[in-house]
């Protein structure tokens, strides 16, 4: 019972579901060349729909990554914005890197906030971040880590359920707290922000926003292209199997730990991944990024969108996002009831998120 | 009382939505409004702070279009929840600035969030007024800071301790919340201490979280370190929200202001009104404005709040002056430029003067920062401050401390 | 008694017979910039005029009002009279006097001498506290004189302190060694800092002083200890507090409520409204606090009731969804209170009897509003054992989370159970809101900082039991308060949540597993 056992019958649907989806990429690939359109044509789109889609698709890769986690392995995580975080600081140091001797104070090496604090040399764990294949490598490896660590502890002592999101929870708030401190050397509560350069691309033009928003938009097709490719292989469907009955399927033989760890650690790097491409986009990593809340928001998305379906997750991104913004501008006061009562009804009308509207195909039972 | 609070408060959501603003005249309404961008938050943690100075910003545009507007044209405010979040502060910084095309922006409290939107007024050039003392260590073409820097506040303040009046100590304690602005604050301290001759054996220093709730120890830990035979004084620079529970705490473990006074950067009118005060008389508080200046201008401006709010009890504090300030120099600017262009204005910026509340006339130096008073305060039972000292004239900003050593080599900008 | 008369007359007799002329001669100089007050303060003290603890007294209490002419005016009440004279006048155009810090431990000094030999015991006692701090010569033949009547141990106890302080500031080499050694026999800081401060300016006592102050660390050490454990078991209570009614609807019912810290903002809303609207009620203002527990307790329960019967019996047996849900719901209820409130704090006072410090034996100090909050969470925790063991609604609670089919079976109706259960849960929240409102910001934020320590309590201390609550809240506590002075307040929660994660790793069930349902899930 589960999305990969496709009835021969709904092909012609799916094909239309494809077609769909790849125009909606294709959509989306048109906005920043809309963009360079004069600002009276008729299709211009405004540098601000730009850059916060590309904030919105960073999002997507969030919602993709936890999908994978909850919707199909049944973990959920309460603290994959820990992961997502993790992923924004590796791409901030290797962002404050590169600023260089542009800073306020003129230091060769020294992002500002370590000169302003009294630093004289640059703490171990900041070395090789000056190299883009190194803080890469970073933005992976570290939220893997992570999760592997946590991951595996909690999973061979069989924590599920409530307990591994409580646990999981408490993890990003204790990051949260970490990061806030100033002596850890990541700039306290006020993160890394005026970037100046990427890759010798200056920041905050429209070349840089472009090329941003396409990385961002190929991470989104990779991710989702590779995710559903695992979901539809044997270790795909094990998976679902582990999150509708893991002890069934671990009488059957399976590894269970093994199979849910490396969803775990795939999701977290995915996360990662998701974080590295937001923070230049909106210029600015701070610990705020690791508070439970941006956590449960981000599950908020999946189960709006429609948990269990990849589309589902994406759209569930793109909706709830696309909402705040308009609303925090539109009715300042009262977003929240909004936003609050949407979460309420989709919970309790829409077991299924907005894809079950369009007759999505989420199959199985909760974990 | 609530309920017609709530009513209130629901009318005023409405016009939040932003684009409904008070009765237009006809004449004022056929040029395009000038647009006034709001961006302080007005919900999560700092809508506690945050919400009055999106209530200042409406009411002085209500000021301005009941005197005919502006270059005769209608000032419209456009209000924006960047709800505690700093990314979201970014994004509704580029969006006042591309889609609503407001022509000047007032808003952020923290740090973190004047940090966040920075760049975008830059790259869009666009014209914030952040009205909130700070640690300094910054000075953007496209900002005005109208709250104090470190010398406008906290080096006046910790002088007054130290001196016959302020009971002459010689053992600090500074304590304050883990972010930029007390790390560097006390740095600042810490240096000028240090060329006073206090060693840093009479120095103690510690930091808390955000919202911190639970100073049991660390006040019990002050007690101890004001027991070593000198007399000691607290610098606090504990960031609002955590203020009510530490001065419960002192009051309950009977820190008198006579023993071992305290004075507090981030504590206003507004923060002891959840308060209260009548343990804590005698601490102490910096600030640029208090609430109880006797002028002509402070008695309007405190009338024009409470008639705007509709509340004869509400307080005023030093940020919401400064917005006040910086709303009035804008104006000025803008009537001298003759346009809203950011450029023409900022240039017209430059040496205006404003009398302000607190009783001086103020100026906007080309350091984006303006000169100000400084005046320390003692705590009151009523839960205002009783003004005990104040500079004579308004003093000017060094953003830029020289008690930092890098400053010396700084590339100048 | 008459000796002592004599005694104080002899003192005083010099000053007295130009007294009268100084006495009005000093006035003006309390209307006077700060320094100039001070010192007229401390002369007027001194002077030995019957009439100066009424002027100095007014002026402590912001009850002296100059003219702009420079007199002076007493204010008692709604009654304004002329000072000196004491003819009625009228008070327009008259400000009250402002002082300053300085001035304020000048008139404390100055009145404790002046009440040093008060009828009341509780006014000698604060004056033997303000002398012991003022310290000055003049204070040795008060004091003296104060002792030989003063009968209340206590407060000899302290006068002696104090009369060892002023000997050590203003004395002979024989009485200082005296002082030092009455000083070293006590066991508090403020002596320990008059001991210090006297170091600098006596040399050739360095030692004995040095011997003293190692007594008194000694002392101190121990009490140290007990008021980190107090500070502790107080943090302690707080987090119990927060986290009892998580206990039942989580630890019981399964329910993740993401808006419980909600419901505990609510309660601390509620003791604020009765706070108000009691004012104006003398009977009963006094009581707003005692009286905001049960209504407290009743706002809650009502939005919780109303919130299962709603929302939440939809969605049981998906517990990730109510977790959803619930979230939703908190960021409604938060954004009410703040449109209906205003964002910013309220201000709920503390009675009389939360306020200051009591002194336990070995002169250990508790707060006494932390001192409360850890009894009442206690009686909250009993109260709750006791709703759950001995009530008929108790046992039909524990029938249902048992065994929901059999129970129904029975005759017991379910849905009314899961109801009431989870509105004593949420009243139970709304309970802890009233003791937080006596520590902590009433704001619309409140309960969002407690919700997550709240969550780790109840999972670290075994989900369901109340028993593993209690030691789980107290536990962290300890632990936080203990590691707090080496390792800061941040990195000791860290810490904390660490070693909470690595023990759900190794007990997944927490301290205290309930037996049997381990199989479930």
């Amino acid at each position: 019972m589960s999305a990969t056992l496709a009835d021969p019958a709904d092909s012609r649907a799916r094909l239309g579901f494809r077609a769909g989806l790849a125009g909606a990429v294709l959509l989306l690939a048109a906005l920043p060349a809309l963009n360079t359109l004069p600002a009276d044509h008729a299709l211009h789109v405004s540098d601000f729909i730009v850059s916060v889609t590309g904030k919105w698709i960073c999002y997507a890769i969030l919602a993709l990554s936890l999908d994978l986690a909850w919707g199909y392995a049944g973990i959920l995580s309460l603290g994959h914005g820990a992961f997502f975080a993790l992923g924004g600081y590796a791409m901030g140091m290797h962002l404050m890197r590169l600023i260089g001797p542009r800073g306020a104070y003129g230091h060769p090496v020294l992002p500002d906030f370590m000169v302003f604090l009294g630093y004289t040399d640059l703490p171990w764990f900041w070395r090789g971040f000056e190299h883009f294949p190194y803080a890469m490598l970073m933005v992976l490896l570290v939220p893997g880590a992570l999760a592997l660590v946590v991951g595996f502890l909690a999973f061979r002592s069989r924590i599920t359920g409530v307990y591994l999101s409580i646990l999981t929870q408490a993890m990003t708030y204790a990051l949260m707290l970490a990061f806030f401190r100033n002596d850890m050397g990541f700039g306290g509560n006020n993160g890394f922000t005026d970037f100046k350069e990427l890759l010798g691309m200056p920041l905050g033009t429209p070349g840089a926003r472009a090329a941003l928003f396409y990385a961002s938009l190929i991470a989104l097709v990779a991710s989702f292209l590779v995710c559903s490719a695992l979901t539809r292989t044997k270790y795909g469907r094990v998976l679902t199997a582990i999150r509708d009955a893991e002890s069934r399927a671990r009488f059957l033989g399976y590894d269970t730990t093994r199979h849910k760890l490396f969803a775990f650690v795939l999701s977290a790097m995915l996360a990662g991944l998701a974080g590295a491409l937001y923070v230049p986009q909106v210029g600015i990593i701070n610990p705020g990024e690791f508070s439970p809340g941006n956590s449960i928001e981000a599950v908020i998305w999946v189960a709006v969108g429609g948990r269990g379906t990849l589309v589902g997750a994406v759209l569930g991104a793109f909706s709830v996002n696309a909402l705040k913004t308009w609303l925090t501008s539109a009715a300042p006061d009262l977003w929240l009831f909004v936003l609050g009562g949407l979460f309420v009804a989709v919970t309790l009308l829409l077991p299924r998120g907005l894809i079950g509207l369009f007759g999505g195909r989420r199959k199985g039972r909760d974990a | 009382m609530t309920l017609s609070t709530f009513t209130r408060r629901a009318a005023l959501a409405g016009l939040g939505g932003a684009l409904t603003l008070p009765a237009i005249r006809p004449s004022l309404a056929q040029a395009a409004p000038i647009k006034v961008g709001v961006l302080h938050s007005l919900s999560g943690t700092m809508a506690i702070s945050e919400t009055a100075l999106r209530d200042t910003v409406l009411m002085m545009t209500n000021w301005i279009n009941g005197r005919g507007g502006l270059l005769g044209r209608r000032v419209e405010a456009v209000v924006v929840d960047p709800a505690s979040n700093w990314p979201l502060f970014a994004e509704k910084a580029r969006e006042l600035l591309q889609v609503a095309r407001v022509d000047v922006t007032f808003g952020c409290w923290t740090s973190v969030s004047r940090k966040s939107v920075l760049p975008v007024f830059e790259e869009l050039n666009g014209m914030l007024f952040y009205p909130v003392q700070y640690e300094g260590e910054e000075e953007s073409r496209n900002i005005f800071y109208t709250g104090a820097a470190p010398n406008q506040q906290a080096i006046p303040a910790v002088e007054y301790l130290m001196g016959a009046d302020g009971g002459e100590a010689k053992r600090i304690a500074l304590l304050g919340t883990d972010y930029v602005y007390p790390r560097t604050t006390n740095r600042i301290l810490r240096a000028f201490l240090n060329s006073k001759g206090i060693s840093d054996a009479d120095i103690m220093e510690e930091y808390t979280p955000f919202g911190h709730s639970d100073w049991q120890g660390i006040v019990a830990r002050v007690k101890r370190f004001a027991g070593e035979g000198k007399r000691t004084a607290i610098v606090s620079t504990i960031n609002g929200d955590a203020n009510v529970p530490f001065y419960r705490e002192l009051g309950n473990q009977g820190i008198k202001a006579e023993d071992i006074p305290s004075v507090a950067f981030s504590v206003g009118e507004e923060e002891l009104a959840g308060i209260d005060t009548r343990p804590l008389v005698g601490h102490l508080a910096a600030w640029n404005y208090f609430m109880s200046v006797q002028s002509p201008v402070n008695t309007d401006f405190l009338n024009m709040w409470r008639a705007y709010i509709n509340n004869p009890r509400r307080v005023t504090n030093d940020p919401m002056e400064a917005t006040l300030v910086g709303f009035k120099m804008w104006t000025q600017a803008v009537a001298q430029a003759g346009t809203t262009a950011v450029d023409a204005v900022r240039t017209a910026m430059y040496g205006q003067k404003v009398d302000a509340p607190s009783g001086y006339t103020l100026e906007m130096h080309r350091n984006h920062h303006l000169s100000k008073p400084v005046m320390i305060g003692e705590v009151q039972a009523n839960g205002q401050f009783n003004i005990v000292w104040k500079t004579p004239n308004a003093i000017q900003a060094e953003n830029w401390s020289p008690f930092i050593p890098e400053n010396a080599n700084r590339r100048r900008g | 008694m008459p000796r002592l008369l004599v005694l104080l007359l002899l003192l005083l007799a010099p000053l007295q017979a130009r007294g009268q002329e100084a006495f009005e001669a000093l006035l003006p100089g309390l209307a006077g910039g700060f320094a100039q007050q001070a010192q007229t303060v401390e002369r007027l003290g001194t002077l030995g005029d019957p009439r100066a603890a009424a002027v100095l007294r007014a002026l402590s209490d912001g009850r002296l009002l100059k003219r702009p002419d420079g007199t002076l005016l007493l204010r008692d009440g709604e009654r304004v009279t002329e000072f000196p004279g004491g003819a009625a006048a009228d008070a327009a155009g008259a400000e009250p006097v402002r002082i300053n810090n300085r001035v304020r431990a000048a008139l404390r000094g100055a009145l404790g001498r002046l009440s040093l030999l008060s009828p009341d015991a509780a006014e000698r006692m604060a004056a033997a506290e303000a002398v012991f701090r003022s310290r000055a010569a003049e204070n040795i033949p008060l004091l003296e004189a104060a002792l030989a009547r003063e009968s209340v141990a206590a407060i000899r106890a302290r006068m002696e302190l104090a009369l060892a302080a002023s000997r050590l500031a203003a004395g002979q080499d024989d009485a200082k060694r005296a002082a030092i050694s009455a000083l070293g026999a006590s066991s508090s800081t403020e002596a320990r800092a008059v001991l210090l401060e006297a170091r600098a300016g006596n040399p050739a006592l360095g030692a004995e002083i040095e011997a003293a102050v190692a007594a008194i660390d000694r002392r101190l050490e121990i009490r140290r200890a007990a008021e980190t454990l107090f500070q502790g078991l107080s943090l302690g209570s707080v987090l119990l507090l927060a986290a009892l009614g998580l206990a039942v609807t989580f630890g019981v019912m399964g329910v993740i409520n993401m808006a419980h810290g909600e419901f505990v903002m609510l309660g601390a809303y509620t003791t604020f409204v009765m706070q108000e609207a009691l004012r104006d009620i003398p009977a009963l203002a006094p009581w707003s606090l005692p009286l905001a527990v049960p209504a407290a307790f009743l706002v809650a329960a009502a939005c919780g009731a109303a919130m299962e019967r709603g929302l939440i019996r939809h969605l049981y047996g998906r517990p990730l969804e109510t977790l959803l849900l619930t979230f939703g719901v908190g960021m409604m209820i938060q954004q009410a209170v703040r449109l209906g409130f205003g964002a910013q704090n309220r201000e709920v006072t503390s009675p009389p009897w939360m306020q200051g410090t009591l002194e336990l034996p070995f002169g250990v100090m508790v707060t006494q509003n932390r001192l409360w909050i850890l009894v009442f969470s206690l009686v909250v925790l009993l109260l709750t054992v006791a709703a759950i063991r001995l009530t008929r609604f108790g046992l039909e609670m524990r029938a249902v989370t048992q065994n929901r089919r059999i129970a129904s079976a029975m005759g017991i109706r379910t849905g009314r159970v899961d109801a009431l259960t989870f509105a004593f849960g949420s009243g139970i929240a709304g309970i802890a809101g009233v003791a937080l409102s006596q520590i902590d910001n009433v704001s619309p934020n409140l309960g969002t900082s407690y919700i997550i320590d709240s969550f780790m309590v109840v999972v670290f201390g075994g989900v369901g039991s109340l028993a593993g609550t209690l030691v789980g809240a107290m536990t962290l506590g300890v632990v936080n308060k203990v590691l707090e002075p080496y390792a800061g307040v941040v990195l000791a929660k860290v810490f904390v949540l660490v070693a909470i994660m690595l023990f759900i790793q190794r007990r997944p069930r927490g301290l205290f597993a309930l037996k049997g349902r381990a199989a479930e899930q």
